[in-house]
């Protein structure tokens, strides 16, 4: 276990030094000249150069790789261009509500997925499951944007009934998590079906019949403890495009959330900011990732005693 | 348990079999026949209507689907915030995700497949490599990467097609890898390998047979993520240039007037639900049929 | 040695006459997407009390489907009992709702399985899954199950077991691991216990010792066991009585020695002589000709005449029935209809 636990913990961090070190090259090199991106092809030459220097521009790329890494280490991530503020201090106000709607998400998710996905696997290939199946089919082909604009229609616009923009009350909650819940829902309910259907097959689940345990028991005892484990490990790589939805979700809503800081800050040309949200929210899904890896050691034996 | 039951299951059994196998037929032919539509549409209706995405008539904007404009048509979803008829909009905005979705697959499929033969076939440190570089990539929520890459890029239908194809090499290129190495050590492999089959004909003309299986499995399902992504990039401003049809712009334009038209951001949406519910149908029947082992959520 | 019975059973009788377990005319169709098999055709055989029937065939002939339709183990909803009895303690088995035949599942009969590395739940400590039955079945607390738990690994002959009893399945060796099975088995004290090829996974030597733990139990216990195997020498020690099974049927049964020595059907004898043995060393292997037939698509008349070497126009227009041959006891049957001219051979 203590090695499984060291061998993750050194990719994981292998895996955010890639990150970081994607990231500054893509805001780095790939733009001819940030600063013409910035301030617009005629701008002065005088403001273009203060940008420069501004932004640390004007130092090797290796100095500024430099600067990058160390202050992602202690916590300086830059300073907003627009804002005039630290970008992380900009991050740190809004990064709880973004939190705040992801555990929902995840929450409401869970709590639908888990009973659909139970049924649909004990009714496997009858009328219920096919309803499930086609219904969670269906759900993930819905476009998060679109949805989350035509629920704004409906119970904004026309029912007035919850609120559109902002983020004042639970109520304004509601529409931004049931969006970003919906493809996770869907994608939760197969995999709890498949994961459920495939360890009912097994052979200790027949054991745990002969030994005349209740049906009950068999279920939820002996096989949901079992199907649990791929369950959850599916859960981490999904809370990845979970981030990416809360970006689009905290758009259509105005949601003040790290996503809609992200998009505002592509429009302002804040690369700084650009870079920072990018990397923390890449950052949370390693360690989200690395902590589900250390779940998946503790639940399964056979890993935690492995030899 | 009674016989009466007994029977009755067994006639259900055989019943749901006969079913699933008309039911992979249907889940085929009918996805196609809907797509097929939709190109069809994509080509014809922008020209039938004169699309023109920079053409503004302000009296005629803002109509409801249905009326009756001036000269005497009818705008089958109304009219858009420029005056510009909605349906045709619609059409050539999927004209573009229809492009963007081939010219994507083309060239990260191309790439992936690729570089996946090579990692699985050679091995060492090429495979080491490639999975340390999918690790980093795959670290990034998908959307991330894609919006971080466009928002420096700009706007622009070749770096959307860019930027979409540096997101989707890696789903390729794992597919290839792990076909490449269950092959590996098959019969006839080993067989091409005795006689002679130098690393690139066992490559291309061994291997690679062997994979188009799975990756035309994955590549409709592929198709339907990239479509998402290009209307989610151009939704957020960061996809196609301002003039050209997206029906993700078309319903970022639409959020203005949400009260007022609620036709412009609904309609391109159902569009679109109806083209990734295609590709979605088809890539699952298509797995169904070639290889019900790489069933997965 | 008891004889095949015909007709129902008075469930009030409790004679030494009575059979513990009367299976009669039993019938399993599985329907597939191809059609439905027919796993088990007219099936029948008795267990008295304490004593030990061997069921032995090929794979696909049906002996697990048998052991599967007496727990009502049977896959749903593909297979089902079509048609027979299953006679225990004055029900019948077949008839009844499966959760009522569950409630004898692990009290009055018990069954292991064929790979008890798979047959164990990969979470569960051994010790939980050993007190489990004394937890859910007798509402034992968890102190005394554990206490009974112990007792049993140690009764099956499970080294140090005050400490492994807290280990997990994977960290045991195969035998030790279909030991742990048959604590488990044994755990209420079954008047039945049914070993379904409880030692085709496990190495030779460890298959010896573990149907020796089975005789020695079943001392013990006084319990009578039904073992499914393919091998026959390794029943050959423990089972008094046997039945051979060849698509879904009973082709011959009667005690074990009997049958070993004279068989009265070819699809015995074949077996037998294809068992490498001292007296064949150099000598070439004789396997059956031919492969099990598939049950889709049994061959008319006997369903054995396609591998028979010495099968007649008769065998391909009837299909026999299990009789006793001509100037044999009652106990030995054979479904064939040159039994007389096998033994003959012999």
């Amino acid at each position: 276990m203590v090695g499984y636990l060291v061998r993750r913990l050194f990719l994981a961090v292998f895996v955010l030094w890639g990150v970081a070190t994607v990231v500054f090259l893509i805001v780095r090199v790939v733009p001819a000249d940030p600063a013409l991106l910035i301030a617009g092809s005629d701008a002065p030459a005088e403001q273009l150069a203060q940008i420069r220097q501004d932004l640390g521009l004007d130092q090797s790329m290796l100095l500024q790789y430099g600067r990058f890494l160390g202050g992602a280490v202690t916590g300086d991530l830059g300073q907003s261009y627009s804002m005039k503020q630290p970008a992380v201090t900009l991050i740190g106000q809004v990064l709880p509500n973004t939190a705040l709607l992801a555990v929902l998400a995840c929450v409401v998710a869970l709590l639908l997925a888990f009973p659909l996905g139970l049924i649909a696997a004990l009714r496997a290939n009858r009328a219920v499951d096919r309803v499930v199946t086609t219904g969670s089919l269906f759900t993930q082909a819905l476009p998060n944007f679109w949805i989350g604009v035509v629920l704004l229609l409906v119970f904004s616009r026309t029912l007035k009934w919850l609120p559109s923009v902002g983020l004042d009350g639970p109520k304004s909650l509601i529409l931004p998590t049931i969006v970003l819940a919906l493809p996770f829902v869907s994608v939760l309910t197969r995999m709890i079906r498949n994961g459920l259907l495939e360890v009912m097959g097994e052979s200790y689940i027949q054991t745990a019949r002969a030994k005349g345990l209740s049906e009950r028991i068999v279920i939820f005892r002996h096989a949901v403890r079992n199907a649990a484990i791929p369950v959850i490990t599916i859960v981490g790589l999904q809370f990845g495009t979970l981030l990416g939805g809360a970006v689009v979700t905290e758009s259509v809503f105005s949601f003040p959330g790290i996503g809609r800081l992200l998009v505002t800050s592509i429009q302002l040309r804040d690369y700084n900011v650009v870079q920072a949200c990018v990397l923390v929210i890449a950052a949370v899904f390693v360690i989200i990732n690395l902590v589900v890896d250390l779940m998946y050691g503790l639940l399964d034996p056979r890993v935690r005693l492995a030899k | 348990m009674t016989a009466a039951a007994p029977v009755l299951a067994v006639n259900a059994t055989m019943r749901r079999a006969r079913r699933a196998r008309r039911g992979v037929k249907i889940r085929i032919i009918g996805p196609l026949v809907v797509i097929g539509l939709i190109i069809v549409g994509a080509i014809a209706i922008p020209i039938a209507y004169d699309f023109d995405p920079m053409h503004a008539d302000l009296l005629a904007r803002l109509t409801p689907p249905g009326s009756v404009m001036s000269d005497g048509s009818t705008a089958l979803l109304g009219t858009d915030q420029i005056g510009s008829n909605l349906f045709a909009q619609i059409m050539a905005g999927a004209r573009v995700s229809l492009l963007v979705g081939v010219a994507t697959l083309a060239i990260s499929g191309l790439v992936g497949v690729a570089l996946g033969l090579l990692a699985g076939h050679f091995g060492g440190w090429i495979d080491a490599t490639l999975m340390r570089i999918a690790d980093i990539q795959l670290a990034f929520p998908s959307i991330l990467l894609a919006i971080l890459i466009a928002s420096v890029l700009g706007q622009g239908v070749g770096n959307i097609i860019i930027v979409l194809s540096i997101s989707n090499w890696v789903v390729f290129a794992r597919v290839a890898r792990s076909q490449v190495l269950s092959l590996k050590n098959r019969e006839y492999v080993e067989a091409a390998r005795t006689l002679g089959a130098g690393n690139w004909h066992l490559m291309i003309r061994t291997l690679l047979p062997g994979c188009m299986a799975p990756v035309i499995v994955v590549a409709t399902t592929q198709f339907a993520q990239v479509i998402l992504t290009e209307a989610s990039l151009s939704f957020l401003g960061v996809g196609v240039p301002l003039g050209t049809p997206s029906l993700g712009s078309t319903i970022f334009n639409g959020t203005q007037y949400l009260s007022t038209a609620w036709w412009i951001s609904t309609f391109p949406g159902v569009v679109l639900v109806i083209l990734m519910l295609a590709f979605g149908i088809l890539g699952d029947a298509l797995r169904d049929k070639f290889d019900p082992t790489l069933r997965s959520a | 040695m008891t004889t095949t019975q015909t007709g129902p059973l008075d469930p009030s009788t409790s004679t030494s006459g009575t059979p513990l377990l009367s299976v009669q005319d039993l019938t399993v169709e599985f329907s597939t997407a191809a059609g439905v098999a027919r796993a088990l055709d007219g099936v029948s055989f008795e267990v008295s009390a304490g004593e030990t029937l061997a069921i032995l065939g090929e794979s696909g002939c049906g002996k697990s489907t048998t052991a599967q339709a007496i727990m009502a183990l049977l896959p749903k909803p593909a297979g089902a009992i079509t048609s027979g009895k299953i006679l225990y303690g004055g029900r019948d088995l077949a008839a009844e709702p499966v959760s009522k035949v569950r409630e004898v599942c692990g009290t009055e009969i018990a069954m292991i399985f064929q790979d008890p590395l798979s047959s164990l739940n990969p979470v569960f400590r051994v010790g939980a899954q050993v007190a489990e039955p004394f937890r859910r079945r007798r509402g034992m607390g968890r102190r005394d199950a554990w206490a009974r738990a112990l007792d049993l690994l140690k009764r099956v002959g499970i080294p140090d077991a005050e400490t492994r009893i807290n280990d997990y399945p994977h960290q045991f060796s195969g035998g030790q691991r279909q030991r742990i099975m048959i604590a488990m088995a044994l755990a209420l004290d079954p008047k039945l216990l049914i070993a379904d090829e409880p030692t085709t996974a496990l190495d030779v030597t460890v298959q010896k010792q573990v149907m020796n733990l089975l005789a020695d139990l079943q001392a013990e216990t006084g319990m009578a066991m039904v073992l499914i195997s393919h091998d026959l020498g390794v029943v050959a020690e423990v089972a008094k009585r046997a039945a051979i099974m060849y698509a879904g049927r009973i082709v011959e049964t009667g005690p074990i020695r009997d049958m070993y020595d004279h068989p009265a059907h070819p699809y015995t004898s074949g077996l037998l002589e294809s068992i490498p043995s001292q007296s064949s060393v150099g000598g070439r292997l004789k396997p059956i000709v031919g492969s099990p037939p598939n049950l889709l698509d049994l061959p008319s008349g006997c369903a054995f005449n396609p591998r028979c070497p010495f099968a007649t126009d008769r065998c391909r227009d009837l299909a026999p029935t299990l009789r006793t041959p001509e100037g044999w006891s009652e106990g030995h049957q054979a479904a064939c209809h040159l039994s007389e001219e096998m033994l003959a051979h012999v």
